[in-house]
Formats: C-alpha cells, structure tokens, sequence
C-alpha cells in the first residue's frame, strides 16, 4: 500500500470506473438494444433503425397504459400533496396528544414491504368490487406515497418563518387568507418536490399494481412486466428508453424550477 | 377572527380549535388507515382463515395456512432460498457500493454533483426495465455470452438467466443506489483530517483504512446492508423476471398463491412470516448499530 501514489490513484479510478459501469451498465445496454429490429432478444445489435420505436407508438396496449398511468400518477400526486400539506400543517404547528402515534402511522409505510403490503390491499379493496379499478389503484398508492410528500413537505415547512404569518395576523389578514397566500407559497417548493416524488412512485410502482390491476386498470409497468413475461423483443427496449427520457425530463424539470437540493 | 383567539406573539398557535386540527388530520388519517392499517390487519385476519378459492370466509379462525407451511419443506426452502439470496445480494452491493460511496464522500471533483447524481440515477428508472436490462447483458444470446462466443472462450451457451444466479446479480445492481444512499449519509463523521493526521504520525494506507476509515463509515455500512437485505428478500418482480420461473423465494410465492393459485389464506400467511422475517432483522440490526456505537 506504501507504493507508488500515482499508480494507487490510477487503480482506485479505474475501480470507481469500472463499479459505474456495473452501476450503469443496464441501461447502456437498453439504449443500444433499442436500435435493433429482431424480433428476438440477441446483442449486438445486426442494424440500427427507429423500428422498434414506431412498434411502440403503433402498440395500443402500451399506449393506453401509458395514459393510464399518466393519470393515476397525476390523481396521486394532487391527493397525497393535499392530505400530506394538511398533515404536515398539523405535525409541524400544533402539539397534540397522540401526535406520536400519528408520526409512527406516517413513518410505518417506510418499514412494510411493498408485497405484503400488496396482499393487504388487495384484501381489503377485493370485497369493495375495486380490483383491477383506478379507485382501487389510486388508493393503493396513497399508502406508499403520502409518507414522502408529508416527509417533503415538513422540511419546508420547518423552515417557513412564522413571524411572517403572525405579522399577516396582526394585520388584520384573516387565517385563510393567511394560509392561501403567505403559507402556501412559502412551502411551494415542498409541495412540487412531493407531487414528483408521488408521482414518480406511482408512474414506477409494479410490485403493488400486479396484485391490484389486471385488465382494465394495468398500468405500464404491469403491462411491461407480463409483456416481459412471454417476449422480450427490443419494442420493451424502445418503450424503456422513452420512459428514461421521461423521468430525466421530470427531474431536470424541477431542477430548474425549485433545485433539487430544496426539493430533497 | 377574534382578537382573543390570535397567538400570543412569538408562539405558534398551539392553543386553536380541535376542530381545525381535526380537519387537518383526519383526510391523511383515514386515507393511512386504508391503505396501511386496515390492510395489515385484514392480512392478519386473512392468514388465520380457512382456505377457499379467491376468497376467504370470515368467522371462522384456524392456523390451516401456517400448518401447511410449517409441516411442507417446500416452503422451508423457500425460507432457506430467500435469506440466501438476500444475504447475498447484501454482502455484494456492499462492497460493489463501498468504494463510490468513499469516492463521493471524499472527491473534491467539480463534477462531484454530476458523479452523485449518476450513482443514484438508475432509481428514476424503473426496475422492470432495469431488470429487463440484465435480461439482455445475461441472456443466452446476451452480451456476455455473444461475447465469450465471438472471442470463441466458450463453446456453448453459459447459463446466466433463468437461475439464481442471473436473480442476484440483477438484485445487487438494483438495489446499489440504496446502499450509495444509505452509506453516503452515513458518511458524515468521515473527515479527512483525521486521515492526515493519522498519516503524520506513520500510519501506513492500510493502516489508514482500517483503524480510522472502516471504523468510522462502519454505521453507514450496516445501514446500507440492511436496507438492501431487506428490499431483496421482500423482492419478486427481478426474481420471477430473471428466474424465469425457476428461482422460488417468498415474494414470489406470495405472488403466485395471491395471483395465480388464488389461495389468499395462505398468500397472507407467507405475508405475514415475510414481516416477522423483516422485523427481526430491523431488530437486530438496532442492537448491532447500538453495539457498534459503544
């Protein structure tokens, strides 16, 4: 260990190199497979096209679960900002009895496996006829992601100085006038960073939906995981790419628009 | 509003109405207890009932589901399989993830933001592609094997898929950004001050490394394989994915008796082990952490 420092320093970035390539390494591959047109899984690619890309947005299937899935990730995001804001509200400004029982049912989710979790829900929305309906997804999603956004939206929540509220009050501004425009904007950052992140959770969820959804409800990657089950031809390829795309896209989004640093 | 009901100034107002309290808890409460709390307890419910096709009948308890898993060595196998795979794919992401982490905690690089955010990059993308990914670096006529083949190393096709195998190096891929997570937070008290020092006063690299960096990272390290452990073993989509069907472990056999031979008693009963399995861990892991900080 005593030898060489240069020599050192060229075996510990290659290292690093080579633990980012691992890292790495399966979506490399997605991206050039994705330029294949076989109808089989086979590498290296014979010739590169955009075939398997027209295959995808001519695959109806993949279509209406993408909207599919646009929507629900929308609808959970909008209800776990809402009920994680007024949750936040409560946690961060008022003491409570049972404020600690509260706090364990929020931090709970984090401790339960997403598949035993997946068995209990399905049990519990099964008898209410909501299988395979988006209620029925929606709600399943609520439970993993209400315990970010409340996570998200306390930290700014903590840092919001109150004297700017009490100085409203003492104006003469009425609470829900205080709350609309001085405390709301003040956390905005908090309460995007936690609709993405809601979002983000129920556009990637597949442990949960294969055990709720089948049909009439699939969301994408259900629709991804039975596809994968039969085939594995480079249209999942093509289709994994634009999903990349897409997640980049929403994160640089936000980057842009709060930072990522405030928003985790 | 009334000038009795403002706060006392520099207070919060600690002392307002249960009413609006309750509005603020109750939307969160109630969607929580039916997306958390009821399920568990239904589950709980569901594993001491009698098995019937698809549904399961209340009133009736019994402990038919846990028997048949207690008394069929199948299902101990499965046990058996699962701490495998799970042991192994934390041991593996550990020391696959301990040198970026160490790297990303000490780098001064201009491009350290873009380095992080690179590790941790592969969790925006879903593991059913991330998985299909391995598909296509381990498949028979994957990367590695077109490989091997056109260097002619190997005559046949090697099995990468379709196995445990293929499951765990998949897992330990899918599961890195966590453990870089878990080990870069935990990295804080590493300074490298305390590095030099050491150095001055003729510790050799080694030494370096294993009295001062390895003690001190020791925390974020258990951390990082907990978390991992724990998020493999309660894995299904990579090991069903990459298993082909052949890698039996207890997520998906909770899969397969809730989804396919809808025996939902029994789904709720291997549920319910899976979460003593995990809590016993979580518990153990807190001794040890305790232990280590000592």
């Amino acid at each position: 260990m005593q030898s060489n420092p240069l020599l050192g320093r060229i075996a510990w970035n290659t290292l690093i190199a080579l633990l980012y390539l691992f890292l790495l390494a399966p979506i490399i591959v997605v991206f050039i497979i994705s330029f294949d047109t076989r109808q089989y899984l086979a590498f290296p690619p014979e010739s590169f096209s955009f075939g398997s890309y027209v295959k995808v947005f001519q695959n109806v299937k993949f279509i209406s679960a993408f909207w599919r899935s646009l929507v629900i990730g929308a609808v959970v995001g909008l209800v776990a900002v809402s009920a994680g804001m007024l949750l936040s509200l409560s946690l961060v400004r008022y003491q409570f009895r049972g404020k600690a029982a509260v706090n364990f049912l929020i931090l709970a989710p984090f401790l339960v496996p997403h598949i035993v979790l997946a068995v209990g829900i399905m049990l519990v929305i099964a008898p209410l006829g909501l299988l395979d309906s988006y209620p029925g997804i929606v709600l399943a999603h609520l439970g993993i992601t209400i315990p970010y956004t409340v996570r998200t939206i306390t930290m700014s929540l903590m840092a919001v100085d109150t004297r700017v509220e009490e100085a409203a009050l003492v104006h003469g501004a009425s609470p829900r006038m205080v709350f609309w425009r001085i405390t709301l904007p003040l956390v905005r950052p908090g309460l995007i960073a936690g609709g993405v992140i809601a979002f983000l959770i129920s556009f990637d969820e597949a442990t949960i939906s294969l055990f709720i959804v089948s049909v009439k409800a699939s969301t994408l990657p259900t629709e991804i995981y039975h596809y994968l089950e039969y085939s594995t031809d480079p249209q999942i390829a093509a289709l994994s790419v634009v999903l990349i795309l897409i997640s980049v896209g929403v994160v640089m989004a936000v980057e842009k628009l709060i930072g990522l640093r405030k928003a985790l | 509003m009334s000038a009795a009901t403002l706060p006392a100034a520099g207070t919060s107002p600690a002392n307002a109405s249960r009413g609006i309290l309750l509005m603020l808890l109750l939307p969160g409460l109630i969607a929580l207890a039916i997306t958390f709390l009821l399920p568990l307890i239904w589950l709980l419910r569901a594993s001491f009932a009698s098995s019937t096709m698809g549904a399961f009948s209340g009133g009736n308890w019994t402990v038919q589901s846990y028997s048949a898993v207690l008394f069929d060595p199948f299902y101990w196998r499965i046990a058996w399989n699962t701490l495998v795979l799970g042991f192994n794919v934390a041991i593996f992401a550990v020391i696959l993830s301990y040198p970026i982490a160490l790297f990303l905690a000490r780098t001064e690089s201009r491009f350290r933001g873009v380095l992080t955010a690179l590790a941790v990059a592969p969790l925006l993308t879903s593991s059913v592609v991330r998985t299909y990914g391995w598909m296509v670096i381990l498949g028979d006529r994957g990367v590695i094997n077109s490989t091997l083949q056109s260097l002619s190393l190997t005559g046949g096709v090697i099995r990468l898929t379709n196995n445990s195998f293929g499951a765990t190096v998949a897992l330990i891929e899918i599961l890195m950004p966590y453990a870089i997570l878990a080990m870069l937070s935990g990295f804080g008290r590493l300074n490298t001050q305390l590095e030099e020092a050491a150095a001055m006063l003729g510790a050799n690299r080694l030494r370096v490394f294993t009295r001062i960096i390895l003690p001190l990272s020791a925390p974020g390290v258990l951390t990082a394989a907990l978390l991992v452990f724990v998020l493999a073993i309660s894995s299904f989509v990579t090991p069903r994915l990459m298993g082909g069907g052949r890698v039996f472990v207890l997520g998906t056999e909770v899969f397969n008796e809730a989804t396919v031979t809808l025996n939902w008693p029994l789904a709720a009963a291997l549920s319910v082990m899976l979460l003593i399995l995990f809590s016993s861990i979580i518990l153990l892991y807190q001794r040890a952490l305790r232990a280590l900080e000592t």
